[in-house]
């Protein structure tokens, strides 16, 4: 929902950034607003996942320029940890498996890190169980996963069903869905973006990536923004996605060229 | 018979302390104190392998099978006898006791048995578990002690020429063991003491058994462990054999298993290292019988100086059997791992299968793995596959758990404790897999 005179939580300004010395982000912008859903599109390697783990602080990735304040501060500044206990949420396209940690366990040391940071008592096991069956509703999740470890034999669609449990737990004040719809079946794509429905408010923000118009019949964006080649070349409202489900990305590049 | 192990003698070691290191085993040899007296019907035995022992000497690092695994430690420790024996009470053994082998464990102190600690009332008939003294007088033990493939070995032979007592568990034919049967060996460390544990397994036609052995230590201090155990699984039978070895980090362990399995048998091997400055486990499984099924799965972690190696050898003899295997090793600071796998399928054994696996995570830039499979197949219609691998923790599995506001070193560790859970899932009993995954979730770096 766009409204103007909501609170800034990301703004990213002329944003570079390289990989083992490759340079992937080339001056990208984005400004995204409390109770903003945004989605960003773009052909691979423009630079979309870059971007996502960028902004979640994976230390192979090095930021060459720009700015990227989060909440008025420079988010570049923390470790991965301090931006996620700070309201930072990236949901994995790969979740990764951890044999012999519960995913219970898993849950409430994440839960309980934040906690910490925030000055707040952690929960015990059994206040912190009770929390967690709410949750459990939130994206249809049997029990049982509770107590098996982490992810491990879980499938795709499973895996990131926990991811958006993990979100619904967590709270942040920005959620980044890198490509949460791949590899989902028609029924796992309804029950995560439900549930990423349900956990949006008019204090928190979401930012999509994704390959398909698909998800957004089902999450539906403000804003799509359109990456190619390390910047953010068009934006425009959820029927710009419509048009590049139909037209694909090669008129925006020469609409672009026109342009110049 | 296949030789399972590398054997030395003085006489084709070209070194120059050749005579220093037959020296120092005889000096070994003379620490020994005299045979439990009930045992007097394995005194040939004791004797054979005494002057087998004057043939031999302490390997050197220019015999292959000891190329990566100095004995330095071993030859400058100052070992003495154990003349002294302490008093423990059940206080102090209490943390190694397995809840569910409560009542059926045999408890040794420094090589010694204790009555006092043991306890085997909740056993079922059909199973006797005791010292080998006590034993003596109901079983036959010549035809199963010093009697398999590899007792020919440097350390073996020392310890069949020093042991004094030892326990034996016996299981009669058709008896399913539902409760696991612990042994446990203690080492109090209080003096740089020499302890030739023994230990002998005998699972009869059918029967069924589930066994731990755990090496551990009240104290840090120098001492020497030389320890063999010997497994025999008749037709149809199933052992499944948990070793956790846990001794002090300034100690030398050198411990043998050696199972022969004969038909339609399986044995389970679950090796857990996490101790000793210098610790080599020699695990070999003589498979005599069609239909044999061999698991071992094995885990070191380990830290400081510590030097650990795994010598297993499989022998398969006959067709139709099968072996698994994966080992695993986590290195972390200045340590320094080896694992040596050889399997042997001779030309009989045709239609085996046999899977090997090493893994290995290495935590510092120091640390080291020296890792070999050993695949010796004659045979032409088998089914051999083996594979090792080494790695760091992977970046982006750190970064998964830091994103979920987790530090990075928790996250190292909880990922490190994930590689290790593999092998530790394996273990059949409940308490002592939580007791192991406790020790690897927060290792002692």
């Amino acid at each position: 929902m766009i409204r103007e005179h909501s609170e800034v939580i990301l703004a990213v300004k002329n944003l570079t950034a390289e990989v083992e010395g490759t340079p992937i982000l080339k001056g990208l912008n984005l400004e995204v607003k409390a109770g903003e859903i945004h989605a960003i599109m773009g052909p691979n390697g423009s630079g979309k996942s870059t971007f996502s783990k960028v902004l979640a602080g994976h230390p192979d990735y090095t930021v060459t320029g720009g700015e990227v304040t989060y909440l008025g501060q420079n988010l570049l500044e923390l470790e991965a940890e301090d931006r996620s206990r700070s309201g930072i949420f990236l949901a994995f396209q790969y979740p990764i498996e951890i044999p012999g940690v519960s995913n219970l366990d898993f849950l409430r040391v994440a839960y309980n890190s934040k906690r910490k940071f925030a000055g707040l008592d952690e929960l015990d096991i059994f206040d912190f169980e009770d929390l967690v069956q709410q949750k459990l509703d939130v994206v249809k999740m049997n029990p049982a996963f509770l107590d098996r470890s982490v992810n491990e034999g879980f499938s795709g669609g499973e895996k990131k069903r926990n991811e958006i449990l993990q979100m619904a737990l967590l709270e942040p004040k920005l959620a980044i869905l890198d490509e949460t719809d791949s590899g989902l079946d028609i029924d796992a794509l309804r029950i995560v973006s439900a549930g990423v429905n349900q956990l949006m408010t008019t204090e928190n923000a979401v930012v999509l990536i994704t390959h398909y118009q698909r998800l957004l019949d089902y999450i539906v964006p403000d804003y799509v923004h359109v990456m190619e080649g390390g910047q953010i070349v068009t934006t425009g409202g959820k029927e710009l996605a419509l048009e590049l489900e139909e037209r694909g990305y090669t008129w925006i590049r020469e609409e672009e060229v026109a342009a110049r | 018979m296949i030789e399972l192990s590398t054997v030395s003698e003085v006489g084709n070691v070209g070194l120059s302390n050749k005579g220093d290191r037959a020296t120092y085993l005889q000096t070994l040899l003379h620490l020994r104190v005299p045979l439990h007296e009930s045992l007097a019907g394995l005194q040939v035995i004791r004797d054979r392998a005494t002057a087998r022992v004057q043939e031999l000497a302490i390997p050197s690092t220019r015999d292959e099978a000891w190329r990566f695994a100095d004995l330095s430690p071993l030859l400058q420790a100052d070992l003495q006898s154990v003349d002294v024996h302490p008093t423990l009470g059940f206080p102090h053994i209490k943390p190694f006791i397995v809840p569910e082998a409560v009542s059926s464990r045999l408890v040794f102190v420094n090589g010694v048995y204790d009555p006092a600690l043991s306890a085997v009332d909740g056993l079922p008939d059909g199973v006797l578990v005791s010292n080998l003294g006590t034993a003596a007088a109901f079983k036959d033990l010549s035809p199963h002690l010093a009697q398999q493939p590899g007792a020919e070995e440097v350390f073996t032979t020392l310890n069949t020429a020093s042991f004094t007592d030892g326990a034996l568990v016996w299981v009669e034919k058709d008896q399913v063991i539902d409760k696991p049967i612990q042994i446990l060996y203690v080492s109090t460390a209080t003096q740089p003491a020499i302890a030739h544990p023994r230990c002998l397994i005998v699972a009869q036609l059918g029967s069924k058994l589930t066994l731990i052995e755990d090496f551990v230590t009240l104290h840090e201090g120098v001492y020497f462990t030389n320890s063999v155990t010997e497994i025999v699984v008749a037709d149809n039978a199933e052992v499944n054999h948990t070793r956790i070895q846990r001794d002090s980090s300034e100690a030398v362990h050198i411990g043998k298993t050696i199972a022969t399995q004969a038909q339609n048998s399986r044995y389970t091997c679950n090796a857990i290292s996490f101790g000793g400055k210098l610790s080599r486990h020699n695990l070999e499984v003589y498979q005599t019988g069609e239909q044999t099924d061999t698991v071992l799965n094995g885990l070191t972690m380990i830290t400081g100086n510590q030097v650990s190696d795994t010598h297993s050898a499989i022998a398969f003899t006959k067709p139709h059997s099968t072996s698994r295997q994966i080992h695993k090793c986590i290195v972390d600071d200045h340590a320094h791992a080896i694992f040596n796998g050889k399997v042997l399928v001779p030309k009989a054994a045709q239609l085996t299968n046999a899977g090997q696996l090493s893994k290995t995570l290495l935590l510092s830039p120091k640390a080291r793995i020296d890792t070999k499979p050993q695949l010796e197949i004659v045979a032409d219609n088998v089914k051999c596959a083996h594979g090792a691998t080494v790695s760091q923790l992977d970046t982006d599995e750190v970064f998964y758990l830091q994103s979920r506001g987790i530090d990075e070193a928790s996250s190292r560790k909880l990922l490190t404790f994930a590689f290790a859970y593999e092998v530790i899932d394996q273990i059949p009993v409940t308490s002592l897999k939580a007791q192991l995954s406790a020790i690897a979730r927060s290792p002692q770096s």
